[in-house]
């Protein structure tokens, strides 16, 4: 049957394609002619060392931040344009989880949630508003009376799972998190990147996770791109990219803490299996 | 981006009471699909959903609730294996529903009323207690002259003194001018325009000098304190300043509060004597009193008593103002908004307050015949 699915709309295999990025801070370079492509339906974990750039990478490609040189296509538009209808595809097609949620502090779980569902789509009628807000929050994880809470009144695992349901709201295909177990205490991150997978497998969702989580790595990523050098040394599956010679990536995939990660992540598969 | 087919269903015509459902079922067509659905007149007996070609959560979350309410076992729905996974998700979480909060009507407003009474009564004890927990440390400042932050004091002596002396001297001066002006139009029926040498002298020594003062720096400083303190509070700031063994009464508001106290009655006579100068100003270009002959005047009728009465008001109106603008500070609650709604709060306090001070004080002068 030759019907296409919402996960190839447009026949484009590549959510987000990036070429030639140049971001520069005054006269320290970030980025310098970074490449990177993104595939429709994968987890991309993006990693590398404290200020390689993954946070401006990701604004970048968000447009919340104007490169200095480079095309970034998001979805087959180009992100660049200050055409509006290319920005409010991107925008409407996009769910950002940010590293603190950064919820809206005066409003509840649930106003939210609607936020976006408001402003995209005024036209659905108030209880539906809130019916999908809800539908949203479970999906996250919350129980269902966390919808009339303050963030203020939320942990800050819970916190990420609102953000979560936030950046949800209007059904993305393509989703970006910033360290989305940064904070979380081990038990609660796992469950988190098991949400995250989860959601993924049934949503069809793109995503695009930046972490400095080993655990999330092996747990759920399917392929990795580092960071290092202004631009992206690599993009591969793990166990390829463990084996390149880069002395950051085998200083961060051969420590101490990536052995214990990679025998969880086995652990985990074989549980799984 | 090609278009997406709208929601459609029919019946199936092979198997009875079969319902077929086709196009694209997602959040930017729920609208359409509601309709769709909101049509169907035959009784359903299933739901073949293999041909829609678009299924996102919303358009889920539709289907499932329709099946529900039309008593479909759970069977009776089809999906293509793609969506299956979709479908479960959402199908687990979707049952339970907790109403929104609601809070309209009477009863709520009469709740409302009670609880904000009950918050009032509230309020006061706290303040009654933030100001004996200060006097306390005041006193242990007394016995330990080093506790007392001398950098931190007399920068806020120069924000809240020093940095509002022009504001205060211009306002002040103005309203000098107005009150002469005032009292002018009166007393020129009478002939008795020269009193109103008297009429400034005693409203601005009495009342106006150190209640105009009061207002300007609650609306300026107790805004500034609570704004200070509370983004303090909303970043940890006092709690990290607590776990490093700091106090933070010692710390932040004894500065605020001595400041203010040395700062206020300072800037009250310099609105007394920015208002007495609006009085010659207006004597002179409007009344024909020459500015020898108003002071001259002023000499003879100006009373002492007017000027410590008025200044004697200054050191409470500057400890209210003091106490209420940090202790807002300390309410808040880690929300930008709450932020916002304290500083309300304090400058509202402050500025009724001082107020309602001032009118019982004028009461009691009054009684006493100082």
């Amino acid at each position: 049957m030759a019907i296409p699915s919402r996960d190839r709309h447009d026949g484009d295999e590549l959510a987000i394609r990036v070429r030639g990025l140049v971001n520069r801070f005054g006269n320290q370079t970030v980025h310098e002619g970074l490449d990177l492509d993104v595939r429709r339906g994968e987890i991309l974990g993006v990693v590398g060392g404290s200020g390689t750039g993954k946070s401006v990478l990701m604004r970048s490609i968000l447009g919340l931040r104007t490169p200095d040189a480079g095309q970034i296509e998001v979805l087959g538009a180009d992100a660049r344009a200050d055409d509006p209808a290319a920005r409010l595809h991107i925008e409407r097609n996009t769910g950002v989880l940010f590293q603190d949620g950064a919820l809206f502090s005066s409003l509840t779980v649930g106003e939210n949630v609607q936020v976006p569902l408001k402003e995209h789509h005024p036209e659905l009628p108030e209880r539906w508003h809130y019916e999908l807000a809800l539908l949203k929050v479970k999906l996250a994880g919350l129980p269902a009376d966390a919808i009339n809470k303050l963030p203020s009144q939320l942990s800050g695992g819970m916190r990420k799972r609102a953000g979560l349901a936030r950046a949800l709201a209007l059904d993305p295909p393509l989703l970006f998190l910033d360290e989305p177990t940064a904070g979380l205490d081990p038990i609660g991150a796992a469950a988190f990147d098991r949400l995250i997978k989860t959601l993924q497998e049934a949503l069809g969702l793109t995503v695009f996770l930046i972490t400095h989580d080993l655990d999330t790595l092996y747990a759920i990523c399917d392929r990795v791109a580092v960071l290092a050098d202004h631009k992206v040394v690599a993009t591969a599956p793990l166990p390829e990219i463990e084996r390149l010679d880069h002395p950051w990536i085998r200083e961060y995939f051969h420590g101490p803490r990536a052995r214990a990660a990679r025998g969880s992540g086995e652990r985990e598969t074989e549980r799984q299996a | 981006m090609k278009n997406a087919e709208p929601p459609h269903c029919a019946m199936d015509p092979d198997v009875d009471g079969q319902l077929r459902l086709s196009g694209s079922w997602t959040l930017s067509t729920a609208l359409q699909s509601a309709q769709v659905l909101g049509g169907i007149q035959a009784p359903v007996r299933g739901m073949d959903a293999r041909d829609i070609d678009q299924l996102d959560s919303a358009g889920v979350l539709q289907l499932l609730r329709y099946s529900r309410s039309a008593g479909l076992a759970d069977d009776a729905l089809l999906f293509r294996d793609e969506h299956r996974a979709l479908v479960c998700t959402i199908d687990e979480v979707a049952d339970e529903r907790p109403r929104p909060q609601r809070d309209y009507g009477v009863a709520a407003a009469l709740e409302r009323l009670g609880r904000s009474v009950h918050a009032i009564g509230g309020n006061i004890v706290v303040l009654l207690g933030f100001f004996g927990e200060n006097l306390a440390k005041l006193a242990r400042l007394v016995r330990q002259p080093r506790r007392l932050r001398l950098t931190a004091t007399v920068h806020q002596m120069e924000e809240v003194g020093l940095d509002a002396v022009p504001l205060i001297a211009l306002l002040s001066y103005l309203v000098g001018a107005v009150i002469a002006f005032l009292g002018s139009t009166i007393l020129r029926d009478f002939g008795a325009e020269i009193y109103v040498v008297e009429l400034v002298n005693i409203a601005f020594l009495r009342e106006f000098g150190v209640l105009l003062t009061a207002i300007v720096l609650a609306g300026r400083t107790a805004s500034a304190f609570t704004a200070q303190i509370g983004a303090m509070k909303a970043r940890e700031e006092i709690d990290a300043i607590q776990t490093l063994g700091l106090d933070p009464i010692d710390l932040l508001v004894l500065p605020r509060v001595l400041a203010l106290m040395l700062m206020l009655p300072l800037l009250t006579f310099i609105a007394m004597v920015a208002g007495l100068a609006g009085g010659v100003t207006v004597g002179a270009f409007d009344l024909g009193i020459p500015p020898q002959m108003y002071i001259a005047r002023m000499h003879e009728t100006m009373e002492l008593r007017h000027f410590l009465v008025g200044l004697s008001k200054a050191p409470v109106f500057a400890l209210i103002i003091a106490l209420i603008g940090c202790l807002e500070g300390l309410k808040v609650q880690g929300t930008a908004q709450s932020v916002g709604e304290r500083t309300t709060s304090s400058v509202v306090q402050t500025i009724s307050l001082v107020i309602i001070l001032d009118a019982l004080a004028a009461l009691w002068f009054m009684h006493m015949g100082w």
